[in-house]
């Protein structure tokens, strides 16, 4: 028989080789399950993680893995750092959603005026509309006591189904066209546009943004004492009191925080790759960031590593789906044993496999 | 821009390893906004796409790819396709309209066909569309006829023209031969989503809504109203895009079938001799690309031939769903005797006729 025994503290060994051993064994179950499906399993695996990075056609595929890589690790460096407290900000989704829409509005609100001041405008109330819309589930936490996880998650219903769907059919719809849903393109009125800084690199001002993000979390989480607190408080929470952290004034810096970053991501994808505020304008970023989050690690260097092979899997995803006329449903279900193998190996992390009889404490 | 130049680099490289072998099969390639397997809207562009391969045979090569979101990863998709050497590409929904016109900047040579669209921004950009709302003039004749509780529902999609069209034409044609009909609608937002489209059906069902037409792409509403039959309902259905003919003969007792196959040859043929050229197509009965499905023995024999004569006057020319008098919701004069509206006018069709209830979310 073979028994869990709890680690006295995590294995940082398990903790280091389990994002490793899940994508180890994601690359084989997914090759069975392409297998199955009747393909060459060594073809999909090329399309999926070759071809992107290296294939014919990566001079393009490369822009495109910043270009998805970009949201994902601006999002999870932010949640990382709630996640390190014990603080679940899930509701990321719904900050993307509401820092794109204040921020659109913002900048719209001055069409067509060509002032330079309309995209900082817009980057300011991106952020600041994500902020918000964190502080509700921030504060309801600090003063009720009410559940985070809930909170931010059924919020995110709420930006999608109400704000998002009525921007985009009605407050914020391009009222040149005759009445089909969606802003004005964005990316095409130069006020608003986040381009390319450097053509052909698919690297936009989002990009530039993670980068600082990551640089200034990991800086924070190393080197100052906030990020000392809120390593202490996911250690231990009762030490963390007696240490003189306020529970409170953290909740609403990690959940602020992440959620600033959020929109600030919603606002950069809005006024760059996507172009405009539509209906489908949510793509489930705010969500992949989670997974991204964890499998990084959540260590901001970690994120960048899991953001960018999960962009891999994006784009070699379609790659694939198009090359090999795989259904999209087996890329999805490719993703998602990511995820799964992460979390059952990370069970290695924290416990060891006991083979034998327990002794029954 | 520098990506261009690189594209257009890549471009120039098909284009001469192209040239060095002429029998290469002509690529087509396929965007689809939901799984092939939606039984409806998607499903039906692929037997479109299908029916390509059986004409042409070994002369071309198709691909697709499915479930590909109105967003930012749309203009992706086609790049890739475009990149891979696709030489028409069909983008079948709405919502891809301006990635297609960008990706079409960056390849002049490869052509694209937009469905449901209005914009055409390069020459090597055609779009295509069908009159769905000839289709639910019909269904709206039937639904008029069924229902006892006077309550007919409509599933919109999203509350743009192609969906008032549709409630529109379902509704005059219904009040044409039951004056107490009243049309209760709902707004999915989403063109395919099972969970949503169940729910509004069976909330419609609970409101007393007995015959429900849906502009949403899943057959998910069929199987609610199928449910609620086996509970001692009485609710018919209308198979949507496609025939949906797994719930025949109840609830679904007809349906509006979109038949894209006979556009889809003729412009892979265009390509194949070179005669593609841009052009804006909207056809419906009378062009074959707008079917009316099987209409089943529960729809009683006169109310069936009412409605097939209603399809031959289409199919003719001979009348047109929207034709005066016909007031918009406010009271004001739509449409004066015998007058019909342009196409432009349909295309940007923004308001409710006289009758119906409630208004369009903006």
């Amino acid at each position: 028989m073979i028994r869990l025994e709890r680690r006295p503290t995590p294995s940082r060994f398990w903790s280091a080789a389990a994002p490793i051993l899940a994508v180890a064994l994601t690359l084989v179950v997914g090759a069975l399950m392409f297998a199955a499906l009747g393909k060459d399993p060594f073809e999909a695996l090329r399309a999926i993680f070759w071809d992107p990075v290296f294939g014919e056609f990566a001079f393009y595929f490369r822009g495109q893995l910043l270009v998805k890589a970009g949201p994902l690790i601006l999002i999870a460096v932010g949640l990382a750092l709630g996640f390190r407290a014990g603080i679940w900000n899930i509701g990321a989704e719904g900050q993307y959603i509401v820092g794109a829409l204040a921020g659109a509005a913002a900048g719209l609100a001055f069409y067509p005026s060509d002032s330079w001041l309309i995209f900082p405008l817009m980057v300011a109330c991106g952020a600041l509309g994500g902020f918000l819309w964190a502080m509700i589930p921030a504060l309801l936490k600090v003063t009720l006591g009410v559940n985070e996880i809930l909170v931010s998650l059924m919020l995110v219903y709420v930006a999608e189904r109400s704000l998002l769907a009525s921007a985009a059919v009605g407050w914020l719809r391009n009222p040149d066209t005759v009445g089909f849903p969606g802003s004005r393109n964005l990316s095409r009125w130069e006020a608003s546009a986040n381009p390319e800084l450097i053509a052909g690199t698919g690297a936009h001002w989002g990009v530039a943004a993670a980068l600082i993000a990551v640089i200034f979390a990991h800086v924070l989480l190393t080197r100052h004492l906030t990020g000392f607190h809120i390593r202490l408080t996911g250690a231990a929470p009762r030490a963390a009191r007696f240490a003189g952290v306020v529970p409170g004034r953290l909740v609403i810096f990690c959940m602020g925080f992440s959620g600033a970053l959020a929109g600030l991501a919603g606002l950069f994808e809005a006024t760059g790759p996507a172009g405009q505020i539509s209906i489908d304008f949510a793509s489930g970023y705010g969500f992949t960031a989670i997974i991204v989050a964890f499998l990084g690690r959540l260590n901001p260097l970690g994120i960048v590593a899991a953001g960018l092979l999960m962009a891999v899997t994006y784009v070699g995803g379609d790659n694939a789906a198009t090359n090999l006329g795989l259904p999209a449903a087996a890329i999805s279900a490719f993703q998602g044993m990511l995820l799964f193998f992460l979390l059952a190996v990370d069970v290695l992390t924290n416990f060891r496999l006991r083979a034998g009889k327990g002794v029954t404490a | 821009m520098k990506l261009r130049t690189l594209l257009a680099g890549a471009m120039a490289l098909g284009l001469a390893t192209g040239a060095q072998a002429q029998d290469d099969p002509v690529k087509v390639g396929f965007i689809y906004v939901g799984p092939v397997g939606d039984g409806g809207w998607t499903y039906q562009h692929d037997q479109g796409r299908l029916a390509v391969e059986e004409e042409f045979g070994d002369k071309v090569e198709t691909v697709y790819q499915e479930s590909v979101p109105e967003g930012a990863d749309a203009e992706r998709a086609i790049t890739q396709m475009a990149l891979q050497g696709a030489d028409i590409i069909f983008t079948t929904s709405f919502g891809f309209m301006e990635a297609t016109n960008a990706v079409a900047a960056k390849f002049p040579d490869v052509k694209f066909e937009h469905a449901t669209g209005f914009m055409r921004e390069h020459p090597n950009v055609s779009t295509y569309d069908a009159r769905f709302y000839e289709g639910r003039a019909v269904l709206g004749t039937i639904a008029g006829h069924l229902t006892e509780t006077n309550k007919i529902g409509y599933i919109g999609s999203f509350p743009i023209p192609e969906n008032i069209q549709g409630i529109n034409a379902a509704y005059l044609h219904a009040r044409k031969v039951n004056p107490e009909v009243e049309m209760v609608v709902t707004w999915a937002y989403t063109w395919f989503d099972p969970a949503k489209e169940a729910d509004a059906a069976r909330a419609m069902i609970d409101q007393g809504v007995d015959v429900i037409l849906q502009h949403t792409d899943s057959t998910a509403p069929q199987a609610a109203a199928q449910e609620a039959n086996e509970n001692g309902g009485r609710v018919f259905t209308f198979g949507q895009a496609s025939d949906m003919e797994a719930f025949k003969p109840l609830p679904r007792v007809a349906s509006i079938i979109d038949n894209w196959a006979p556009y889809y040859i003729e412009r892979v043929g265009a390509v194949m001799d070179g005669t593609w050229e841009q052009q804006a197509t909207w056809a419906g009965i009378a062009g074959g690309e707008v079917e009316i499905g099987e209409i089943t023995d529960a729809v009683p024999a006169d109310v069936k031939a009412e409605a097939e004569e209603l399809i031959a006057a289409m199919a003719d020319g001979n009348y047109h769903p929207f034709t005066g008098p016909i007031n918009k919701q406010d009271g004001s004069v739509w449409l004066e005797e015998g007058e019909t509206p342009d196409d432009g006018e349909l295309a940007s069709m923004d308001f409710y006729v006289e009758g119906i209830s409630g208004g369009i979310p903006n």
